[in-house]
């Protein structure tokens, strides 16, 4: 059984993590907790429903290979969700850069608020059902049961973070965004336009909350415009677990996250599993607020 | 090279520069004198374009600054190696100076990389160091090395002997009077008025955002007014 609950947290806590680096990265780079992000993950999620909706649509000869064309979906929503964050920032937050930090949070909730209420009017308010395109057998392996999908699940999100942890370690823009986050007056007088790559961050982090967003939305198989709200408070708790500002903390902590509900949900009580989350939230902040990969922040004179 | 007239600088209701003006010809060291809040690091904060000024103009090889944001300005040829340092910690001291040259192309970066270890072998020990790791005196060279990545015309140091052993500062300037044989030209900020005005060939003394006094270092060197303020005579 523990084989079991473990497989089963550690795919929801793949899209945790996922979720969780978005914050980690724009709290890097901004200093601030970009509270519409759990909103970027809905909306990621409904234009994947959207995507996969319109597949019946296309040319037979174009319908045959099923796990292709849900990649393509992923990453087409992910491009369109990159978009979202690329203008949520520029209209919410680039307005207040100089502004007391109080007001680009309310901005965020505002923007939150209006992203929730924006996909009810044009979605509807009822839940949307993802049509069945894999037929995903059950597999049983030494007592523990899954599904293909739930491995190309844990698959795409591991080689996202790969692909994530290789961008912002060893290219040149990736260090421009470390460089922000450590420093952004410098970075500006080094010639890195710091506009620029603070939109760079919003756009990395909306795609990876998108791709989590399609993947939840396949793996549960139905979405509501709500999503955003719990899932972005999870994946918060998880980039805090992990250390805010730490991008191997936000995976860390994602993943860990995953696999406590999971557990708790299997050995205590099911009714409970949002739970955990608060709990851990409030056990960090009180003992360990860096998180557990966090640093001390040392401010500059 | 660069002409700075009569530059109006605020920082919400205080005038720190009322009225600056200087100019610095290619090949020449000068320095900026001056107590602590006499303006000396806002005028170059005007001319590297990270505070805006509310009169007044700045050209350099004859075009305008005023209207380019900071990180373009460093295109131009202007390096800005401010006060205090300011290494990122947490990234190597390869990718500190990187960073330095980002405006290059990947294999000029890479050769520009080279000339700077050759001008400061301690950073090639280091390269994969932590920049956080360093010593100050490391990191005043890492500082420097990283604004020379950008292969500038002007480099502006901002007290680069703070907090400083003597024998490291001694070190630092020789350096920095090498680099401007080899043809930089630098703009010196500096509270130690005896290095600075050693090592430059024309001085500016500022007090309460004015220059007060200008003209070549020996001179001023000897002027009784410098002397009394800022030369302990």
């Amino acid at each position: 059984m523990f084989l079991q609950h473990l497989l089963n947290g550690v795919t929801i806590g793949s899209s945790y993590a996922l979720i969780a680096l978005g914050y980690t990265l724009v709290y890097g780079v901004l200093k601030l907790i970009n509270f519409a992000h759990g909103e970027i993950y809905m909306i990621g999620a409904y234009l994947g429903f959207i995507l996969i909706s319109l597949i019946p649509t296309l040319p037979p000869s174009l319908q045959g290979n099923v796990v292709l064309l849900l990649l393509c979906v992923m990453l087409l929503a992910a491009l369109l969700c990159a978009l979202y964050g690329y203008y949520l920032e520029r209209i919410c937050y680039k307005p207040l850069r100089n502004a007391p930090r109080l007001s680009p949070l309310i901005s965020a909730l505002g923007a939150s608020l209006f992203l929730q209420n924006f996909v009810m009017i044009t979605m509807g308010a009822r839940d949307k059902i993802f049509p069945q395109l894999l037929k995903s057998a059950t597999i049983t392996l030494g007592g523990v049961s899954f599904t293909w999908l739930q491995v190309a699940i844990i698959a795409s999100s591991l080689l996202l973070m790969a692909g994530l942890s290789l961008f912002i370690n060893h290219t040149k823009f990736g260090t421009a965004i470390r460089a922000v986050s450590s420093d952004p007056y410098m970075a500006g007088l080094l010639g890195i336009n710091v506009d620029s790559v603070i939109s760079l961050t919003f756009m990395a982090g909306s795609f990876l909350a998108a791709c989590a967003g399609v993947m939840i939305g396949v793996y549960y198989g139905t979405i509501n415009f709500t999503l955003g709200y719990l899932g972005g408070i999870k994946a918060f708790t998880a980039a805090v677990l992990g250390g805010i500002g730490s991008v191997g903390g936000a995976m860390v902590g994602g993943l860990l996250l995953g696999i406590i509900e999971a557990l708790g949900a299997g050995y205590f009580s099911s009714e409970y599993k949002d739970v955990y989350a608060f709990f851990i939230l409030i056990g960090v902040l009180i003992l360990k607020p860096s998180g557990l990969l966090g640093r001390k922040s040392h401010e500059r004179a | 090279m660069l002409s700075v007239d009569n530059i109006e600088l605020f920082y919400g209701q205080v005038h720190a520069v009322k009225g600056v003006s200087l100019t610095v010809n290619a090949g020449e060291i000068v320095t900026l004198i001056g107590a602590n809040g006499a303006g000396k690091s806002s005028t170059l904060k005007a001319i590297s374009g990270v505070h805006p000024t509310k009169a007044g103009s700045i050209t350099f090889r004859g075009e305008p600054l005023q209207s380019l944001p900071a990180h373009a300005i460093v295109g131009r040829g202007i390096s800005h190696c401010p006060e205090g340092r300011r290494i990122f910690y947490e990234l190597t001291v390869r990718e500190n100076l990187l960073m330095g040259g980002f405006l290059l192309s990947g294999t000029t970066a890479l050769e520009r990389l080279e000339t700077v270890m050759e001008l400061f072998p301690r950073l090639r020990e280091r390269l994969t160091q932590l920049g956080g790791t360093l010593s100050g005196g490391e990191q005043q060279m890492l500082a420097i090395g990283r604004a020379l990545m950008s292969n500038p015309a002007l480099l502006m140091l901002d007290e680069p002997s703070l907090g400083l052993a003597p024998l490291v500062v001694e070190k630092i300037f020789q350096r920095v009077v090498e680099l401007n044989q080899g043809g930089l030209t630098v703009l010196l900020v500096e509270q130690n008025a005896h290095i600075a005005l050693g090592i430059s060939h024309r001085a500016y003394v500022l007090e309460t955002g004015r220059v007060i006094l200008s003209g070549q270092s020996a001179d001023l060197a000897l002027d009784e007014r410098v002397q009394k303020a800022y030369l302990g005579g």
